[in-house]
């Protein structure tokens, strides 16, 4: 009964909440007023029930800390089953198959939109080394992104340089900035270092827009090649498929290399860093050469996946490097799982090919997007696939048998 | 050196650095208080405006006219931008209070989000028109090439609310409780304040001011969207590291300092790079002195 | 005829200022080799900020802390980041625990050997046989590390499951994985029962003898104190009252008023 109050309070909340931006819309250039008052009905109903949703949710938020707290914590048969080598090993065997073949059972279209989904992979693995393993809270993470497609696109214009010269070249520019925004920020932490590299990515932005002479301004580059297969001529279906397996092939190179610096020695230091930086420090890290080195790799992958990019739509322009994205990155970071290397994957797919999927609700797409965000951190903070960390046998001190 | 153009642009400045001063102060008052960056608190401003904007639409169809519409507009603005910062604060924000520093902060990108997209959905995407409401004086027309009525109106509302939030704060029972909490959140629950309720009403009192704020500019410009948010809170955000990040008054020379910088850079340097120098002057405080100009740098115990 | 016993540490006038305040005011001690030498005194009597001082999170007002590295030359740490000092062989504990909660107990203290490996980024993705039997050295003597502590059962937990008093002792084994010749201890025994502290008595008089590091650490337990160290300082308001054996110290009628007078003011 005190549940069925609360509910009421809520929906009446709502309904008063919501009724200037939802049952009035005025057009002030024709001077006149729409009333859609059937809009109260749906906000009353979906805010009843959506408040015994809530406090459901946050009841068993309640049960599952109490658990934990007292030590009884069940890893679930998910996590269980994650943790096994084998199953992964063949999880990873049948997912590399199934993208094997994809563009050969799949139409062009879908290709592309694949290939836009494996951009967001590598992007949320490259931050992942930034933000996930090491700690250091990136906002502005698209810069670097805009730094390999720009690099790529007026080398190609002005110089006409190719595609396979460009590719390791947006990495090693992504680097550099990596280094140079690094530099300045390495005494700063938590939410001043995630500003202030929001201000540089603005910054970043909003020079592409302006300066014309050297960037072309709003209206970008237009014709960039597409990467070359030694000198064949292909068309889009061809060049689309070939994208794709370049794509397949950066995101095995980046898997492997995210997981070989995972559990080595640098790797341990930058998750040191994030755990405790002045413990880190204290332990013989030097926090300065951490820091860059955490900045530069992950910038390296989003400079050369930007060169990708910019072959892929052969048109760039500023607006494609928003703080939006640079958002929509971080999150798939935070909401696969800080870290994990298949969370992140995860949350890639779920994040892109869900809306692109689900074309009927495109519009609600940035709505769901941020209330996802809001609900993964209060209900599920540790992402989908929460830490996972390497697991050592000594029987005889035997070699590591586990690769995270 | 043509005075009367520098004395426009200062004007202007101090005009533009008083919307910044009521945006930022809702920044700074709530992160003094939980340490967290409210990145949907640009959203709060931009439904204040959208609010006003739609009572204002339906005033003035149904035969009000002047400077009612301003003030009826401005009091339901008010009224529901502190609602919805209420609301925001209880969802978004109240469940993540124990939570390290990234979740309350993605969750505060979320909600950044989720009301533009909010506001772009139930009511469009397109810039809307906002009526002139700020009246003309008449004993303004002499000096109306340096300043005008709607500048001293923005000025003089500016002033008003800082005197009476600083007596408030200084004044009031509710404003030690305020005050006490910033201090040491655990010892002023301890000493029976209701830390819940101070936090809300920071919340309510930062949502309200940046409502005025975005009827002001509303009037001002004539234009609302609901893309204004981000750009007003970012450059909000800058004033108030600026004056130091959990001080009032820095706040508002934060607000002032921006506003100025912009309208001179804007002046006699470039418009187009106006951002850039917003921008730039951000990450520049950050990165030479965080504490801001009158911010204390605090000391990590170890 | 006795030996002159080597100086591995010799803080001479240390002084740590915040603003107006005098945290530590021209304190000097020096710790030899085989010691274990204890730092005593009431709450806020600046011992946690002397630490912070010599290990290089602080950077002294005034004063001179020199390290004797056997052997070798002398280093002055004044103003040396904390990572250059743990390198020189100065380690430390907290007095509020930190460990890395999100990393098994065993990746802990391989920290501690980051500082004396050398693989860096490259090299550690191409993984050859040099940068594999590095890592395997790291996790073999990682592992005898838990074992001296008594932890090597928990060596895949994550760390933040441990037990408290188990957590301190992984805050000490982390800190002997840098392998110091000299190791700094915050209050290792806070919050412990006695059973743990008389086990914690004996791991310190362990690493003491047997692994041939000198001691210095802070304590508040008078027990654990008096039975395994000397010498002891002691200090009241940032200066140091007192210093001697723990016979000497007992009946020192100031640290017999510093430590009264604290417990009256309570």
């Amino acid at each position: 009964m005190q549940e069925f109050k609360q509910s009421i309070i809520a929906s009446l909340w709502f309904v008063f909440l919501t009724f200037p931006l939802m049952v009035v819309r005025v057009n002030t250039m024709d001077n006149v007023v729409e009333w859609r008052w059937m809009n109260i009905l749906w906000v009353a109903i979906a805010s009843f029930f959506l408040s015994y949703c809530w406090r459901f949710m946050h009841a068993r938020q309640q049960t599952k800390k109490q658990e934990s707290d007292s030590g009884v914590e069940q890893a679930s048969k998910v996590r269980l089953l994650l943790e096994d080598q084998s199953f992964r090993n063949k999880a990873m065997a049948v997912l590399l198959v199934f993208a094997l073949i994809f563009p050969l059972v799949f139409d062009t279209y879908q290709s592309n939109i694949m290939i836009s989904a494996l951009i967001y992979v590598v992007l949320g693995l490259g931050l992942n080394i930034t933000v996930g393993l090491a700690g250091l809270l990136d906002l502005g993470y698209v810069a670097f992104f805009a730094a390999g497609a720009y690099s790529y696109a007026l080398l190609n214009h002005h110089f006409g340089l190719g595609f396979w010269t460009c590719l390791p070249l947006g990495g090693v520019i992504g680097c550099l900035f990596g280094v140079i925004l690094g530099f300045p920020i390495l005494r700063l932490r938590g939410d001043y270092l995630a500003i202030v590299t929001l201000g540089f990515a603005s910054i970043v932005k909003i020079v592409l827009e302006n300066w014309d002479e050297f960037s072309m301004g709003p209206s970008g580059i237009a014709n960039i090649d597409k990467p070359g297969l030694f000198g064949l001529d292909m068309n889009i279906d061809g060049s689309t498929t070939y994208i794709y397996y370049i794509m397949i092939g950066l995101v095995l190179f980046t898997i492997l290399i995210t997981m070989r610096l995972r559990n080595s020695r640098i790797g341990r230091a930058w998750i040191a860093l994030r755990e405790d930086e002045i413990a880190c420090v204290a332990m013989g890290i030097d926090m300065a050469r951490t820091k860059l080195s955490a900045y530069a790799l992950g910038a390296f992958w989003g400079g050369m996946v930007g060169v990708i990019f910019a072959a892929k739509t052969t048109f760039i322009n500023p607006a494609s490097f928003t703080f939006m994205e640079s958002a929509i990155i971080l999150s798939i970071v935070v909401l696969g799982g800080m870290g994990s290397i298949l969370g992140v994957i995860l949350g890639a797919f779920i994040l892109i090919l869900m809306p692109e999927y689900l074309r009927a609700f495109s519009e609600y797409r940035m709505l769901a997007f941020g209330a996802a965000m809001v609900l993964m951190m209060i209900f599920r903070p540790q992402g989908i696939i929460s830490n996972i960390r390497q697991k050592y046998e000594f029987k005889g001190l035997k070699e590591k048998t586990d690769h995270g | 050196m043509d005075w009367s153009y520098f004395l426009e642009l200062f004007l202007g400045g101090l005009t533009r650095g008083s919307i910044y001063a009521l945006i930022a102060l809702g920044y700074t008052m709530v992160y003094g208080i939980i340490q967290l960056i409210n990145f949907a608190h640009g959203e709060i401003y931009m439904i204040g405006a959208f609010v006003a904007l739609i009572v204002a639409g339906v005033c003035t169809i149904y035969g009000f006219s002047g400077v009612s519409i301003l003030i009826i507009a401005a009091i339901i603005a008010v009224i529901y931008a502190s609602a919805y910062g209420y609301t925001l604060e209880k969802i978004a924000y109240r469940p993540l209070r124990g939570a390290p520093r990234l979740s309350p902060l993605i969750s505060a990108i979320g909600m950044s989000i989720f009301l533009q997209n909010y506001v772009l959905l139930a009511q469009t995407p397109d810039f809307l028109p906002f009526p002139r409401l700020i009246p003309e004086f008449e004993f303004m027309e002499p000096i109306a090439h340096i300043i005008g009525s709607p500048e001293l109106v923005i000025l003089v509302t500016t002033v008003i609310t800082m005197i009476l939030l600083t007596l408030l704060i200084k004044k009031t029972k509710i404003g030690k409780a305020m005050r006490a909490t910033q201090q040491d959140l655990r010892m002023a629950r301890l000493v029976g304040v209701n830390v819940d309720r101070v936090i809300s009403l920071t919340f309510v009192i930062g949502s309200a001011l940046a409502a005025i704020g975005g009827v002001l500019v509303a009037s001002y410009i004539g234009q609302v969207n609901f893309y204004i948010g981000f750009l007003a809170g970012v450059k909000a955000f800058t004033a108030a590291v600026l004056g130091g990040i959990g001080s009032i008054p820095g706040a508002v020379m934060g607000g002032m300092v921006l506003g100025l910088t912009e309208s001179f850079a804007a002046g006699y340097v470039s418009s187009d790079y106006e951002d850039v120098f917003a921008f730039g002057l951000l990450v520049l405080i950050l990165i030479l002195r965080p504490a801001g100009l009158l911010g204390k740098a605090t000391k990590q115990k170890v | 005829m006795a030996e002159q016993k080597h100086k591995l540490l010799e803080v001479k006038g240390l002084t740590m200022d915040f603003g107006g305040l005098r945290a530590v005011d021209s304190v000097s001690l020096d710790v030899c080799e085989g010691e274990i030498a204890a730092l005593i005194g009431p709450n806020g009597a600046g011992k946690t900020t002397f630490f912070n001082c010599v290990t290089g999170i602080y950077n002294p007002t005034h004063g001179d802390i020199l390290l004797h590295p056997k052997g070798q030359t002398t280093r002055r740490l004044n103003g040396l980041k904390p990572n250059k000092v743990t390198e020189m062989g100065l380690a430390r504990t907290f007095q509020n625990i930190r460990l890395f909660p999100d990393m098994t107990v065993l990746e802990n203290v391989m920290i501690g050997r980051h500082c004396r490996t050398h693989s860096g980024i490259l090299r550690s993705i191409f993984r050859g046989p040099g940068v594999r039997r590095e890592e395997q050295q790291i996790v073999e003597t990682s592992y005898q590390l838990l074992e001296k502590v008594g932890l090597e059962n928990f060596a895949n937990e994550f760390s933040k499951n441990l037990p408290y008093g188990a957590q301190r002792r992984l805050e000490i084994a982390r800190a002997m994985a840098t392998e110091p010749f000299l190791l700094l201890l915050d209050e290792p025994a806070a919050g412990m029962n006695p059973q743990e502290t008389h086990d914690l008595d004996q791991l310190i008089c362990r690493i003491s003898a047997e692994e041939k590091i000198a001691i210095l650490l802070i304590e508040h337990d008078m027990k654990l104190v008096m039975n395994i160290s000397d010498p002891i300082y002691v200090m009241e308001y940032g200066k140091k009252i007192a210093e001697g054996s723990p016979q000497q110290i007992k009946d020192n009628p100031k640290v017999i008023e510093a430590y009264l007078g604290e417990e009256t003011d309570a």
